[in-house]
């Protein structure tokens, strides 16, 4: 304590107990909202009356305040009859439904549901009225794909709102497109294939299960992919590069101005502090 | 004598002349050095009119020598942390491979990890030092006058007039004349150099590669789209004229997104509010230029529940159901419409080129180019 009080009027103990309050702060924060990495979904198994009778147990316990009772769709949330299982699976496995609150977008959130109540549900939701199908593990397979055509296909048509790293970005009116850092290959797949949200539809038929798992590819390699002087800086490019730039590197330069001229304690005409 | 730097000696050979001009102009000094009008040295000078040693302006040590003492090693430290980084910089430098991209990025980080350290070290010991060990006196340095003496500015001026006269060029008006003839097309030389940032572009802005019957491909697969196989609602892709999607001149220009709305979704163009030209579209599916009308960035954010089209660059905004009209930012005009039909094969194509150009507004656009849709 007497090493803080014989220091606590230097002229330099304002600014530093204002950099440890925002480390604190920062790192507590940081440390707070991180959130747990979602259940990867396994291969859906055969699809009985029995899992049906479950899923739809499960759906009017927890889905249908919202989307009806027989998935009809109410005011506030749309039908579900033909999105198919896929869109279950993808909104269940990433903990965005069910929907805590109706915002501009549905956040990810710890997943609630296991896997086997996921798939249960989603083969409900299938028997209403078809749609597209849970991707088995060798559909979403990035085992010999072509990692070229498939950043040529990021690039071209997922870059321009998910970041050419994949790192997600802003929409409109509190939308954003998510970073896919956490998205397992399947969910990846099944976003393409049902468009969750604002997303558009990626159907087979205009890119193809093929070039798919191409896609999928280049997003996992991209995440094994060095970073350039060592942190990652949320790879979103220029902006984070540039606050650091900024707020780092001369903020530290003008504490190095500050610390060169700053009045020493104790010269000759001050009397040194008791 | 007591004026002349001490650590700055003179040649001996010069050193009575520059010494005479010294005194008849401003005494020189060097900034940091006390002010010559109080006559003071900082070293000592017994020889100096046998006078007494002036009384010490600075104090022989430290304030505090025992905190000298605990500085000296930091400072010491700093200098050593600098010299190893140094080495380490060199030792990077020839050490390390730079052959792959990763071994680069090694390479980068340690090399600018290095030489900040060395800097920064050195630095920060030289502050410490000064701080901590050199005493802390406060000088005031009085500023001479900037202007020269009126003797040195009256010997210029006459100098000058002499100069002028002697030269000859009042005197001789064919070489003064000959020399300005020379100078004017120098002086035009460049301004005929920058007329070759053209050609202009001519009406190479008004058109793509788009003609009726081309066949719209995937981009990066480049494979030909069928209607039918573009039947989701909420779909989009990115496509590209068949044949030249690795041509990246044409595709500057003719890059295309389409987009494929549910029945009833698309505002038709009317007159006197502009929407979609349903003429253009085929099942609903609807083609509108990549190339942003404010800048020409890549305009593909597609929100397929707002329909928005987003440009990441500067955030325009366009209805892609009501023939992608401006609805936010700086985009001057909504993106062009593409007509397209279908193929006897029912492949999408082009039913013609844009009918309007594509990409940033230009000067000479004109004011067709700014009414979206119908012409």
């Amino acid at each position: 304590m007497s090493w803080i009080t014989a220091r606590r009027r230097r002229p330099a103990a304002g600014y530093a107990v204002l950099l440890l309050g925002l480390i604190i702060i920062g790192v507590g924060y940081a440390a707070l909202t991180t959130q747990g990495s979602p259940a990867s979904a396994a291969n859906p198994g055969v699809v009985s009356s029995q899992t049906i009778a479950q899923g739809k147990n499960l759906f009017e316990l927890s889905c249908s305040s919202c989307h009806g009772v027989n998935a009809g769709g109410t005011s506030q949330a749309p039908s579900l009859v033909g999105v198919g299982a896929a869109a279950v699976d993808f909104q269940m496995s990433t903990g965005r439904m069910p929907a805590k609150d109706i915002g501009p977008q549905v956040p990810e959130k710890p997943v609630t549901f296991t896997t086997q109540q996921i798939h249960a549900i989603a083969a409900y939701i299938a028997s209403l009225g078809g749609g597209p199908t849970i991707p088995s593990a060798a559909q979403v397979s990035p085992a010999g794909a072509d990692t070229a055509l498939g950043q040529s296909l990021f690039i071209t048509d997922c870059a321009q709102c998910h970041n050419f790293d994949g790192a997600g970005g802003a929409l409109t009116n509190g939308k954003y497109a998510p970073a896919l850092n956490r998205a397992t290959p399947t969910q990846i797949y099944e976003a393409m294939l049902t468009g969750p949200e604002a997303m558009p539809v990626f159907s087979d038929t205009t890119i193809t299960p093929a070039q798919k798992r191409d896609i999928i590819d280049y997003i996992t390699r991209l995440r094994a992919e060095p970073n350039p002087g060592g942190f990652s800086l949320g790879r979103i490019g220029p902006v984070t590069e540039g606050i650091v730039g900024f707020l780092g590197g001369i903020g530290v330069l003008i504490f190095f101005a500050m610390w060169i001229t700053m009045k020493r304690r104790g010269n000759h005409d001050e009397t040194a502090e008791s | 004598m007591s004026e002349i730097e001490p650590g700055r000696p003179l040649p001996p050979g010069e050193a009575g002349e520059a010494q005479e001009a010294e005194q008849t102009r401003v005494p020189r000094r060097v900034i940091g050095t006390p002010s010559p009008a109080q006559a003071r040295t900082l070293l000592a000078d017994p020889e100096a009119n046998g006078e007494p040693p002036a009384p010490r302006e600075l104090p022989a040590g430290p304030d505090d020598p025992a905190v000298a003492k605990t500085a000296e090693r930091i400072v010491a430290a700093c200098f050593v942390l600098s010299m190893l980084a140094s080495i380490g910089f060199i030792a990077a430098y020839v050490g390390l491979e730079v052959h792959s991209v990763d071994a680069t990025l090694r390479s980068n980080l340690a090399l600018g990890l290095s030489m900040g350290i060395a800097f920064m070290a050195i630095g920060a010991g030289a502050t410490i030092w000064v701080r901590s060990i050199m005493p802390d006196v406060e000088q005031v340095e009085e500023r001479h006058p900037l202007a020269s003496t009126t003797q040195e500015r009256a010997a210029f001026a006459k100098t000058f007039k002499e100069g002028a006269e002697a030269s000859g060029f009042v005197k001789r008006p064919l070489l003064r004349r000959t020399l300005i003839a020379a100078s004017v097309p120098l002086a035009v030389a460049p301004l005929v150099i920058l007329r070759d940032l053209g050609p202009l572009p001519g009406t190479s802005l008004r058109h793509t590669v788009w003609r009726k019957g081309m066949r719209m491909v995937v981009f990066g697969p480049n494979t030909p789209l069928r209607a039918a196989d573009f039947s989701t609602p909420g779909q989009m892709i990115t496509v590209a004229p068949q044949g030249w999607a690795e041509n990246q001149d044409v595709m500057a220009k003719a890059a295309t997104i389409i987009i494929k709305f549910a029945p009833g979704e698309l505002i038709p163009d009317r007159p006197g509010s502009p929407g979609t030209v349903m003429n253009w579209t085929v099942d609903n599916i609807v083609a509108y230029s990549k190339i942003c009308t404010h800048v020409g960035c890549p305009a593909a954010l597609y929100e397929q529940t707002t329909h928005h089209i987003l440009c990441p660059c500067h955030q325009s905004t366009f209805n892609a159901a009501q023939g992608a009209q401006v609805t936010f930012g700086p985009a001057p005009r909504p993106l062009p419409q593409l007509p397209i039909g279908t193929d006897s094969q029912g492949f999408l194509i082009a039913t013609s080129d844009y009918r309007v150009p594509v990409g940033p507004s230009f000067w000479e656009l004109g004011a067709s180019g700014f009414r979206g849709g119908n012409e």
